[in-house]
C-alpha cells in the first residue's frame, strides 16, 4: 500500500523476521530524519511478570503502521511507555529525532503524541466541546473551544457534534472525539489502541478512511490491532509482537495473512505443506478426544444461552456446549469476546438472560482475579477455605475441620506456607494460586472452571497449577479451562472451542485453525 | 472501698450505653454498613419502652420489662430498616440518610414528651416515672448500677460468637471484608446480608436505648442520648470492630466520661473534651491503618468501598 | 395575612442564608469526588472562630476569623481523606466530632465553665434602597444583614466559575472520571485538596454567619446539624450552585413555616415543622435519583485504574 521505497529500507518482497528487532543495526535501514517514533530496546517488568523485553518499533513519519499482537504480547504496554503512561526499565524513546524521557501524558502531548486508548479516557456526562477543552487555562470559552472543533474536524473529516453529551454518542462517535482531543492539541503521531475492537465493519471503514486523511497531511498513525486482515488492508508497515519481543517489521505489501500469523502465534504454517509429516507434528500438540467419557452423561451443558450486557465484552449469543466427566475443556478467544461472561455462568455465578444451564450444585471456580474475587487477603487459609460456598452454608463452624481441610490442601497441593493459620496475604503468588485450586477442588470436586490460572505465576507453579488440573480431569472431574495464553490451553486440553463475539466455534483441533478463528479468520460458522 | 466501688458502678453504668452502640456499629460496619444513626436508633428504642413502661404495664404487668426490652430492640430495627431500604431500593447513602433519621428521632422525642407522652402535670417536657414492674433492678445497691450492664456484655460475648462461629457471622464479615470474593467464591448473597446487618445494628442500638430507660432514667426525655450513637463509633474502631475489644473500650470511654465529668465538677474542666478525645482516636485509628497499609503496600485498587482498616 | 407572608419570606431568607454557605461549600468540594461530612464541624468551628476575631476587630474581623477557622477543620479533613484515601465517610464523622467538641471545650474554657454568654454585636439589615421598597418581598429580600447580599453575589460567581473557566471544568472532571484527567495532565488530587478548602472555607462563613449576623452569640452545638443538611441540600440541588441555591432557600421555608402556620393561629406541633426539613432530605433523596446525578466519581478512594 506504500510506494516509497526510495531509501532503500525494506527490500521489496521480502519481510524481515527477527528473533529480537533492536540495536541500531535495524534502524540504519530507516533514517532518522524520517522517522516520526522510535522506541528501542524497551524492557518493561511488572513484579515477576516480563512484559517487554528488548521491544522495538521504528514508525515512519506519514505513514499507517500497524502494531499487530496475540493477547498479552505486550503492544498495549509498550505504547503505554511511548505516551508516557508508564516508565520503561531500560530501553529509549525518541520522537521527531528528539531523545525523551516523558514523566506523564503531558509531556507526550507536548513532544507531539496523541493516544486514543481502548478504554475512552472520556468523561461521559460531559459534552464533546467540554472533554476536548480539559486541561487549558484561565477563562474557558466552549464557544472558541466547539469552533476549533469544527475547524479540526473538517479539515481531517472527522464529523462530530461538539455539543453532544458523550453518553449519548455511539461508540464510534466516541472514538472521534478521543482522536479530536489529540488532533485538537497538535498531536502528529497519533496511537490508537484497539480502535475498530468496538466499532462496526463500516465505522471500521470510516475511521480508516479518516485515519487516511490525517496521515496524507503529514500525520502520522500507529495503531495496535490484533486483526490481521485490517492490518494487511489499512495499515503501510506492520510490527508484530510477541511475548514481549519485537519478531516482525515489514511492509503490509511483501506480507501476508500466513506471515503474520505465524510471525504472531509462533508457528511455521505454510498452505503448501500439508504433508503426512506436518500433519503428525500439529497433531502432537492437541490431544484429541478418543472417545473417552462419551458414554457418560455431561457434568455441564448449556443449551442455547444468551447473555446481554451493556458491555459488549460480556455478551454471548446461542452457547451451546457440553462437558462430560473425566475431560477437560479449553476455550480459546482473545480477551473482550464474552469468555468472562460464559466462565462465570459455566462456574453458576452468573444467570444468563436465556436458555438453560445445567450444572450441579457445587463447581469449583478459579477466576483470574484471584485477589478480588477468590481471597479474602487478609484472613487465614482457614477462614478463605470455608468462604467457599458459604452462601448456603449454615449453623455452627468448627474451625478445627477448616484447619484441618486447610492442612490438607496445603500438603496435597505443596502450597508453602507457615501453616493453616497464616494470612492468605503472606503467600506468594503461586502459593495463593495452588491454594484457590486445592480450594475450589474440594468444594466442587465435579466440576471445575479456571480462568487464566497461571496468569502472573512462574514456571513451576504454573507446571504444578497444570498438574492439578490434569489430576483432577484423571479423578472424573469435568474441567473447562481458559486460557489467553494459547499454547497453555493445547497443552492440557482434551477439546478445544474458540469464542469469538460472544458466539462459539469449534475449528480443526489444530494449533493454526484454532488460532485463526479466535482472529475471526475462520470460515466456519 | 465504698468510694471505688461508686466509682465503678458510675463507670460501669456509663458503659452500658456504650457497649450496645459500640456492638450496633461493630456489627454494621463488619458487614460494610455505615450506620452513622445508631442515636436515633437508640431514641427510639428508648420510646418505645418508654411507652410499654408508661401505657402497657397495666395490662401487661410483670412481663413489663422483657416486653419494653423487647420492643425497643425492634423499634430501633425498624428505624434502621428505613435507612436500609433506602440504601437497597433508591440507592441512598445511608450515612446521610441515617443522621437525618436521627434529627427526626429528636423530634418524634420532643413531641412525645410534650404532647400525648408528657408526665401527668404537663409542666416537664418528660414522661412520667415507669413503674416498677418495668424497671431494671440494680446489680449493687444504692448505685445506679443495673442488670442492663450484664445484658450488655452477655450481648457482646453472643455477637462475638456469633461472627466468629457461626456461617451467618462469617458471612457477615467476609461481605464487609471483601464483597467480591463474597459474592464470587462465598456464592453470597451480599444484599441480604447487609440489610440484616442494618436490622441487627440497629435493634442493638435500639435496646441500649430501652435499658438507658428501664435502668438509669426511668423515663424518656429530650437529650436523653449525648451522642451515645457517635461515641459508639469511636469504640468500635477503637475496638477494631470485635465485639469483645468493644467491651473494654467501652468501658474505657465509660471511664472518660466519667472521668471527664468529674472533672468539670471538680476542677472546671470542661466534659466535652471527651468528644474531643474520642474523635481524636478516631483519627488516630485512621492513620494508623493508613501507615500500616503503606508497609503492606496493599493494592489499593481493589479494595472495597468501605475498608476501614486499610 | 401579607404581614405573616412577609414575617415567613423575611424567615426563609435568613434561614437559608447559613444553609446557602455550606451547601455551596459544599457542592465544589462534591463535584471534586469527595463527600465531607466533617462539614458540620467547620460549621461551629466557623461560629466560634467568628466571635473570638469578632471581639479583636469587629464583624468583618470576625467572618474572617470565620472563614479560617472553618478552612482549618477542613485541612485536617483534607490530610485524611485527600492525602492519606482514608474513608471519606468516618473520617469525616470523626472532624465533625472534633470540631463539636473542640469548640465546646474551648468555649468553656474561654468564657467561663457555666457557659456564660458572650455576647458580640451583629450585623443590623442593610436596606437596599429602592429594591427594598418592593411589596412583600421587598424587605425580605433585600433588608437583610450583608452578609445575605455575599450570597446573592457568591451564587452567580460560583456558577460562572464552574462553568466558564478551565478551573471548573477540570473540578467537575475530577469527581467524574479522574482518569480521564489524570491524561490531560491535571492533578486530581489537587484539586480536591483545594476544593475541600473552599468547602471549609465557606462551611465557616456560614458559621460566622449564624453568630455575628444572627444569634450574636455561641451556643455549643448551635450548627444544629445545619453541615449535614448542607449535604442533603447538595444532593437536591443537583450539585450545581442556583439548584442548592433553590433547595437552600426550600430549606430555609421549611423552617420558618412554623412561624407562618403559627401566625395563622394553626396548633400543629412545632415539631412536625423542625423535622419536616429532615423528612425532606429523606424524600428527596429517594426521588431525586441522587445516585444518578451525582458526580460519577463520588466518594472513590482510588484515583489512578491504569
Amino acid at each position: 500500500m506504500t510506494d516509497d521505497q526510495g531509501d532503500g529500507s525494506l527490500a521489496k518482497g521480502t519481510p524481515v523476521e527477527h528473533g529480537a528487532l533492536s540495536g541500531p543495526d535495524a534502524s540504519l535501514q530507516l533514517p532518522e530524519r524520517e522517522m516520526a517514533l522510535r522506541l528501542d530496546a524497551i524492557d518493561k517488568r511488572f513484579g515477576a511478570t516480563v512484559a517487554l523485553h528488548g521491544a522495538a518499533l521504528a514508525v515512519r513519519r506519514g505513514t499507517v503502521h500497524a502494531l499487530l499482537g496475540e493477547n498479552g504480547a505486550g503492544k498495549t504496554t509498550l505504547m503505554h511507555v511511548a505516551f508516557g503512561m508508564s516508565r520503561p526499565d531500560a530501553g529509549t524513546v525518541i520522537v521527531n529525532g528528539t531523545l525523551h524521557q516523558f514523566r506523564s501524558p503531558s509531556d507526550a502531548i507536548t513532544a507531539g503524541l496523541g493516544m486514543v486508548h481502548q478504554h475512552f479516557m472520556l468523561v461521559p456526562a460531559m459534552t464533546v466541546a467540554e472533554n476536548v477543552a480539559l486541561g487549558g487555562r484561565g477563562r474557558l470559552s466552549l464557544h472558541d473551544v466547539t469552533q476549533r472543533i469544527d475547524t479540526v474536524s473538517q479539515q481531517y473529516g472527522l464529523p462530530i457534534d461538539a455539543r453532544a453529551t458523550i453518553e449519548t454518542l455511539p461508540v464510534g462517535a466516541q472514538q472521534r472525539v478521543e482522536i479530536l482531543k489529540a488532533l485538537v492539541r497538535n498531536a502528529s503521531i497519533l496511537i490508537l489502541d484497539e480502535p475498530t475492537a468496538v466499532l462496526t465493519a463500516q465505522e471500521s471503514r470510516e475511521l480508516l478512511q479518516q485515519l487516511r486523511g490525517f496521515v496524507v497531511q503529514g500525520g502520522t498513525v500507529v495503531w495496535i490491532t490484533h486483526k490481521l486482515r485490517d492490518a494487511l488492508e489499512f495499515a503501510d508497515e506492520v510490527t508484530v509482537l510477541r511475548r514481549g519481543e519485537t519478531v516482525l517489521h515489514a511492509n503490509a505489501a511483501d506480507v501476508n495473512e500466513v506471515t503474520l500469523a505465524n510471525a504472531m502465534l509462533g508457528t511455521t504454517w505454510t498452505p503448501s505443506s500439508q504433508s503426512a509429516a506436518l500433519g503428525v507434528q500439529v497433531k502432537q500438540t492437541v490431544k484429541t478426544s478418543v472417545g473417552q467419557g462419551e458414554e457418560r452423561l455431561p457434568t455441564l451443558a448449556l443449551h442455547g444461552v444468551a447473555h446481554h450486557d451493556t458491555s459488549p465484552a460480556d455478551r454471548l449469543t446461542d452457547i451451546s456446549l457440553t462437558v462430560r466427566p473425566g475431560e477437560i475443556l479449553g476455550i480459546a478467544a482473545v480477551e473482550g469476546n464474552g469468555q468472562h461472561a460464559l466462565l462465570r455462568i459455566l462456574a453458576g455465578r452468573l444467570t444468563p438472560t436465556a436458555g438453560t444451564v445445567h450444572i450441579p450444585p457445587h463447581v469449583g471456580f478459579v477466576p483470574e482475579d484471584r485477589h478480588r474475587d477468590a481471597l479474602i487477603l487478609d484472613y487465614t487459609l482457614a477462614e478463605n477455605v470455608e468462604l467457599a460456598d458459604l452462601g448456603t452454608r449454615r449453623g455452627y463452624i468448627p474451625w478445627i475441620r477448616s484447619r484441618a481441610q486447610a492442612t490438607r490442601i496445603v500438603e496435597e497441593y505443596d502450597v508453602r506456607a507457615p501453616g493453616p493459620y497464616a494470612a492468605v496475604r503472606t503467600l506468594s503468588g503461586g502459593n495463593q494460586q495452588k491454594f484457590v485450586v486445592g480450594r475450589e477442588l474440594q468444594v466442587g470436586n465435579r466440576a471445575l472452571v479456571l480462568e487464566n490460572p497461571t496468569r502472573g505465576l512462574d514456571i513451576q507453579a504454573t507446571a504444578d497449577i497444570q498438574d492439578h488440573i490434569r489430576t483432577a480431569r484423571n479423578a472424573g472431574a469435568a474441567v473447562v479451562v481458559y486460557s489467553s495464553d494459547l499454547d497453555e490451553i493445547l497443552a492440557l486440553a482434551d477439546r478445544v472451542v474458540v469464542l469469538y463475539a460472544g458466539r462459539l466455534l469449534t475449528p480443526a483441533p489444530d494449533r493454526d485453525a484454532i488460532g485463526r478463528a479466535m482472529l475471526g479468520l475462520s470460515e466456519q460458522p | 472501698m465504698t468510694a471505688h466501688l461508686t466509682l465503678l458502678a458510675d463507670i460501669l453504668v456509663r458503659a452500658t450505653p456504650l457497649i450496645l452502640t459500640g456492638l450496633a456499629v461493630a456489627v454494621a460496619f463488619r458487614g460494610g454498613v455505615l450506620n452513622i444513626g445508631a442515636d436515633g436508633q437508640l431514641l427510639v428504642g428508648a420510646t418505645a419502652a418508654a411507652w410499654v413502661g408508661i401505657v402497657l404495664t397495666p395490662t401487661v404487668g410483670v412481663i413489663a420489662l422483657p416486653l419494653a426490652l423487647l420492643l425497643g430492640a425492634v423499634a430501633g430495627g425498624l428505624w434502621a430498616f428505613v435507612a436500609a431500604y433506602l440504601r437497597t431500593r433508591f440507592h441512598v447513602l445511608e450515612v446521610i440518610s441515617t443522621i437525618m433519621l436521627n434529627f427526626v428521632a429528636v423530634y418524634v422525642v420532643s413531641y412525645l414528651v410534650r404532647g400525648p407522652l408528657q408526665e401527668p402535670t404537663h409542666i416537664y417536657p418528660q414522661t412520667d416515672t415507669i413503674p416498677s414492674a418495668a424497671q431494671l433492678s440494680r446489680l449493687l445497691t444504692s448505685t445506679r448500677l443495673h442488670w442492663g450492664f450484664i445484658l450488655a456484655i452477655v450481648l457482646a460475648v453472643g455477637i462475638w460468637w456469633i461472627i466468629r462461629y457461626t456461617a451467618a457471622g462469617f458471612r457477615l464479615r467476609a461481605t464487609g471484608a471483601n464483597p467480591y470474593a463474597a459474592a464470587s467464591a462465598g456464592r453470597i448473597a451480599i444484599r441480604q446480608v447487609t440489610t440484616k446487618a442494618f436490622i441487627a445494628s440497629g435493634m442493638l442500638a435500639g435496646l441500649a436505648g430501652a435499658i438507658e430507660v428501664c435502668g438509669v432514667t426511668f423515663a424518656l426525655y429530650e437529650n436523653l442520648s449525648p451522642g451515645y450513637g457517635y461515641t459508639g463509633i469511636a469504640v468500635a474502631l477503637l475496638a477494631d470492630l470485635n465485639p469483645l475489644g468493644v467491651i473494654v473500650s467501652g468501658i474505657l470511654f465509660g471511664a472518660l466520661e466519667s472521668g471527664a465529668s468529674a472533672l468539670q465538677r471538680d476542677a472546671n474542666v470542661p466534659a466535652t473534651m471527651a468528644t474531643v478525645l474520642e474523635a481524636t482516636l478516631i483519627l488516630l485509628v485512621m492513620a494508623g491503618a493508613y501507615i500500616r497499609a503503606r508497609r503492606k503496600n496493599s493494592s489499593a485498587l481493589i479494595t472495597p468501598s468501605l475498608s476501614i482498616t486499610g | 395575612m401579607t404581614d405573616a407572608m412577609t414575617a415567613f419570606l423575611e424567615g426563609t431568607i435568613r434561614t437559608a442564608t447559613p444553609l446557602a454557605f455550606a451547601a455551596l461549600g459544599e457542592t465544589v468540594v462534591e463535584r471534586s469526588g469527595i463527600i465531607n461530612i466533617g462539614l458540620e464541624g467547620s460549621v461551629i468551628a466557623g461560629a466560634l472562630a467568628g466571635l473570638i476575631a469578632a471581639g479583636h476587630g469587629g464583624v468583618w474581623n470576625g467572618f474572617a476569623g470565620a472563614a479560617l477557622g472553618g478552612m482549618l477543620v477542613s485541612a485536617i479533613f483534607a490530610l485524611f481523606a485527600v492525602g492519606f484515601r482514608s474513608d471519606q465517610i468516618i473520617t469525616g464523622t470523626a472532624v465533625s466530632m472534633l470540631a463539636l467538641g473542640g469548640t465546646g471545650t474551648f468555649y468553656r474554657l474561654l468564657y467561663g465553665a457555666s457557659g456564660a454568654a458572650l455576647t458580640t454585636p451583629t450585623l443590623s439589615p442593610t436596606a437596599i434602597p429602592f429594591l427594598s421598597t418592593i411589596p412583600v418581598v421587598g424587605t425580605a429580600l433585600f433588608a437583610q444583614p450583608s452578609v445575605t447580599y455575599a450570597v446573592y453575589v457568591l451564587i452567580p460567581v460560583l456558577w460562572w466559575w464552574m462553568y466558564h473557566t478551565h478551573a471548573g471544568l477540570a473540578l467537575r472532571a475530577v469527581g467524574e472520571n479522574p482518569n480521564a484527567t489524570i491524561v490531560a495532565g491535571i492533578s486530581p488530587r489537587r484539586v480536591q485538596l483545594i476544593a475541600v478548602l473552599i468547602g471549609g472555607l465557606l462551611g465557616g462563613i456560614s458559621g460566622g454567619t449564624l453568630v455575628l449576623a444572627q444569634a450574636g452569640t455561641f451556643a455549643e452545638g448551635m450548627s444544629a446539624g445545619r453541615g449535614f443538611i448542607a449535604i442533603a441540600i447538595v444532593v437536591l440541588g443537583r450539585w450545581r450552585p442556583w439548584g442548592v441555591a433553590g433547595a437552600a432557600l426550600i430549606f430555609g421555608a421549611a423552617s420558618a413555616l412554623q412561624y407562618f402556620f403559627q401566625a395563622l393561629g394553626s396548633h400543629l406541633p412545632y415539631q412536625l415543622f423542625l423535622a419536616f426539613p429532615y423528612v425532606l432530605t429523606l424524600v428527596a433523596l429517594a426521588t431525586a435519583r441522587g445516585r444518578t446525578n451525582a458526580p460519577a466519581a463520588l466518594g472513590q478512594r482510588t484515583l489512578q485504574t491504569f
